[in-house]
């Protein structure tokens, strides 16, 4: 198969060069016009999915095209202005149609945006294919809005983008509390007076504008991306919708300077693809590297949690030992603990030198011991485990066999506060319910870890 | 009559390939508007471009085994994708399907763009399909100078298709039923509902795949939902809707086709646009005997 050989060419670098040397103005002007429209569809897309409604922009878009080629036919001209009043009027008949299905049909919501999406893009394209059949100047050019091509805007288009994206942004700063209000708990919104309809419906004005004017650079069949991903991805990064936002508008922004200068590089390549795959890029890296959310970190926390109770609970099986032997001795054979604790040897040793790591085992003739830090340890898990048999045993009314299950799980995440509390709770805190005794606190049962 | 017949055979093809290609959507539809899988509908309409793609490039021709092959195992790495994403990644089930299918369908059209002049696919084909070109493009049996022609090619992948279709209906239409109707009870009954899930997306996939000749990727989101969609709105049996939907399709067909040599328009998207009119038909009539309904007992009333 005969390779891609566009970027190959020489001149591709010194066209690059001179993109950022700003010598093409008309490049310039696609690029600040895609970056507003990154952040503004970011940023209203990401109430639509608050909202719960992640698709509702992909139905839009598919439903302005009709009305782009209705008002080509009626008016003959390829106006921006012209163009724009068309599309918002059919998305608007669209989302009517969206709202209006579900309520009085049997036909469900997820049910009626397919319909309307479909019906509306095969009618957009009927009518496409009507206006290429017929003898009229301008039509040229009217099937880039599918998939949207930059190269292909004019100074008219950017300025309209630019305005309405500026609008876009200044309402959603303006109404924000209302907006993040209703999004979050409508009823409470409901209960406090708000006009919950009259800001809905501007926040559906807002989403097909940004949808409208997102037409010529993204093309109708990827907008919804465009609206969703950024979103999707930025909410892993925060928990404040601030930041949300805010990141969502810079991965909107980002995902558009990538693609506007593939598409400028090479101007046979539709730019909405490329921005749809930028962003997706960046949204698999926010679902891995995000800290907090992120999948890594989310396996990382898992795996050391895993270790911690291997861990402590070989320290609380020491301590058993220990006891068994009326603690005249801290040393033991590997075989001594394995019989105890059943695991493969090799995993216990890396176990036990994690925890001469930490000072609390260390090597002995025999095999290994426990360091003074470490029986300290071992006592006040082993003394926490007990506290909550003897907890359960006494309130929650379980068997012995039950509550050790429990207590095996508990050791590892009670915290000083709760073993006094329970401590102070219980009516003897000297054995246990299987008849053990329970370690005394020491002077400094401080959570060593 | 042989010489109208004659005259007449490249839109007797065409009609024929377009119903069967209705009817198979509308039938698969039933179930996703049943199981409220619209979505999922869109979604594997709109990845299979990637399917077929991918298959022609890795495999170099457009047999219908390899295409059958790709579309399905996208279509089902896409059901797949958009259901970890909901799980792993917290993410809305819509939101998931929307990444995913759209990442998908920007792939496939930017290789598109890539290999253009080299995939024998271009961007209009994605989205009107060619089917005004499905009679010139005939399986020959035998030798070209004087084997027997067989017919249009996209003709008998639809063919196939629909047999499939209709098999797996015929033969599963119990499990199908407890499955669209009342999933939890399925499960309560040991019926493997995943199973039938990925299987009914499995069809989805097959469909929309056999479709693309005729009809291209996004058109046949509005076969598969909107007769359906009428259908449901009228049936009252599951055989009821399934027969409802079929009928639905044809008319569709039929009145699209005369739409289209009347405007001289794409014949694929007026076959779609008719489909939703009588949708619109059928919901202003169920409004008005709605309405009739409620005079009737306000006037009993008083």
């Amino acid at each position: 198969m005969q390779d891609f050989t566009l970027l190959n060419q020489p001149d591709v670098w010194e066209l690059w060069l001179s993109f950022w040397r700003f010598e093409d103005i008309n490049a310039l002007w696609v690029l600040m016009g895609s970056l507003l429209l990154g952040m503004g569809a970011a940023v209203i897309g990401s109430f639509a999915f608050l909202r719960k409604r992640s698709l509702i922009g992909d139905a839009l878009a598919h439903a302005a095209l009709p009305g782009v080629m209705t008002a080509f036919l009626l008016f003959h001209s390829r106006d921006p202005w012209i163009m724009f009043s068309g599309a918002l009027a059919s998305s608007f008949i669209g989302f009517f149609i969206i709202d209006w299905l579900p309520k009085h049909t049997k036909i469900k919501p997820d049910a009626a945006l397919a319909i309307t999406l479909s019906f509306f893009f095969a009618l957009g394209l009927m009518l496409l294919s009507y206006i290429q059949g017929l003898e009229v100047e301008n039509k040229s050019g009217l099937d880039k809005i599918l998939f949207g091509q930059a190269a292909a805007m004019t100074q008219d288009d950017i300025r309209l983008l630019a305005y309405v994206t500026v609008f876009i942004l200044l309402v959603v700063t303006l109404f924000f509390h209302k907006f993040r209000l209703i999004a979050f708990n409508r009823l409470y919104a409901q209960s406090l007076g708000i006009n919950i309809a009259f800001y809905e419906l501007v926040l559906a004005l807002l989403i097909v504008m940004a949808v409208v004017v997102g037409l010529q650079l993204v093309g109708v069949v990827l907008m919804a991306a465009v609206l969703l991903t950024p979103m999707a991805a930025a909410r892993l990064w925060s928990d404040n919708l601030k930041t949300i936002l805010l990141i969502a508008g810079l991965l909107g922004a980002l995902s558009a300077l990538i693609s506007t200068q593939i598409s400028y590089l090479a101007p046979a390549m539709p730019t909405g693809p490329w921005m749809v795959v930028s962003l997706a890029i960046l949204f698999v890296a926010s679902l891995l590297f995000a800290p907090q959310k992120g999948l890594l970190q989310r396996a990382w926390q898992q795996r050391r949690l895993r270790h911690k109770v291997a861990e402590e609970n070989l320290l609380r099986t020491l301590y058993k030992l220990c006891e068994r032997g009326d603690f005249h001795t801290r040393s033991f054979s590997l075989a001594e603990i394995q019989a105890l604790r059943a695991m493969p040897v090799s995993r216990l040793q890396i176990h036990l030198q994690r925890l001469a790591k930490n000072g609390l085992v260390s090597h002995c003739p025999q095999g290994w011991c426990l360091t003074d830090a470490g029986f300290e340890q071992a006592s006040l898990l082993t003394r926490r485990h007990r506290l909550w048999e003897s907890y359960l045993n006494e309130r929650a009314d379980l068997t012995p066999e039950q509550i050790h299950l429990q207590a095996e799980r508990i050791e590892h995440i009670l915290t000083d506060e709760q073993s006094r509390q329970i401590e102070a709770e219980l009516s003897s805190t000297q054995t246990d319910p299987h008849g053990q005794p329970i370690p005394a606190a020491t002077a400094k049962s401080g959570d060593a870890r | 009559m042989t010489t109208f017949i004659q005259d007449h055979l490249s839109d007797l093809w065409i009609l024929a390939t377009a119903s069967l290609v209705a009817i198979s959507c509308a039938l698969v539809g039933v179930f996703l508007i049943l199981r409220r899988q619209s979505l999922m509908g869109d979604a594997i309409s709109h990845s299979v471009l990637l399917g077929i793609v991918l298959a022609f490039m890795l495999s170099g021709t457009r047999d219908l085994p390899v295409l059958l092959g790709g579309a399905v195992l996208i279509g089902l790495v896409t059901a797949w994708l958009s259901d970890s994403l909901h799980k792993v990644g917290n993410l809305q089930k819509d939101a998931g399907i929307g990444i995913v299918f759209t990442l998908f369908f920007a792939i496939g059209v930017i290789l598109i763009s890539l290999y253009a002049g080299q995939i024998d696919l271009d961007q209009e084909c994605v989205l009107y399909g060619e089917i005004a070109f499905v009679p010139f493009d005939t399986i020959i049996w035998g030798d070209m100078e004087n084997g027997i022609d067989l017919g249009p090619r996209a003709f008998w992948s639809i063919a196939i298709v629909f047999a499939l279709v209709l098999a797996s209906i015929w033969i599963a239409f119990g499990r199908l039923q407890t499955v669209s109707f009342h999933p939890s009870l399925a499960a309560s009954l040991g019926i493997n509902v995943l199973f039938w899930h990925y299987f009914l997306m499995t069809l989805v996939s097959l469909t929309t795949v056999a479709s693309f000749d005729a009809v291209g990727a996004i058109l046949v989101v509005a076969l598969l939902v909107i007769p359906a969609a009428s259908a449901y709105l009228l049936a009252k049996s599951l055989k009821n809707m399934l027969w409802l939907a079929a009928l639905y399709a044809e008319v569709a067909v039929l009145t699209g086709y005369a739409l289209a040599v009347w405007l001289d328009s794409s014949i694929s998207a007026s076959i779609a646009v008719c489909a939703g009119l009588l949708l619109f038909l059928t919901v202003v009539g169920l409004q008005i005997h709605k309405l009739r309904l409620q005079k009737r007992a306000v006037k009993t009333l008083a």
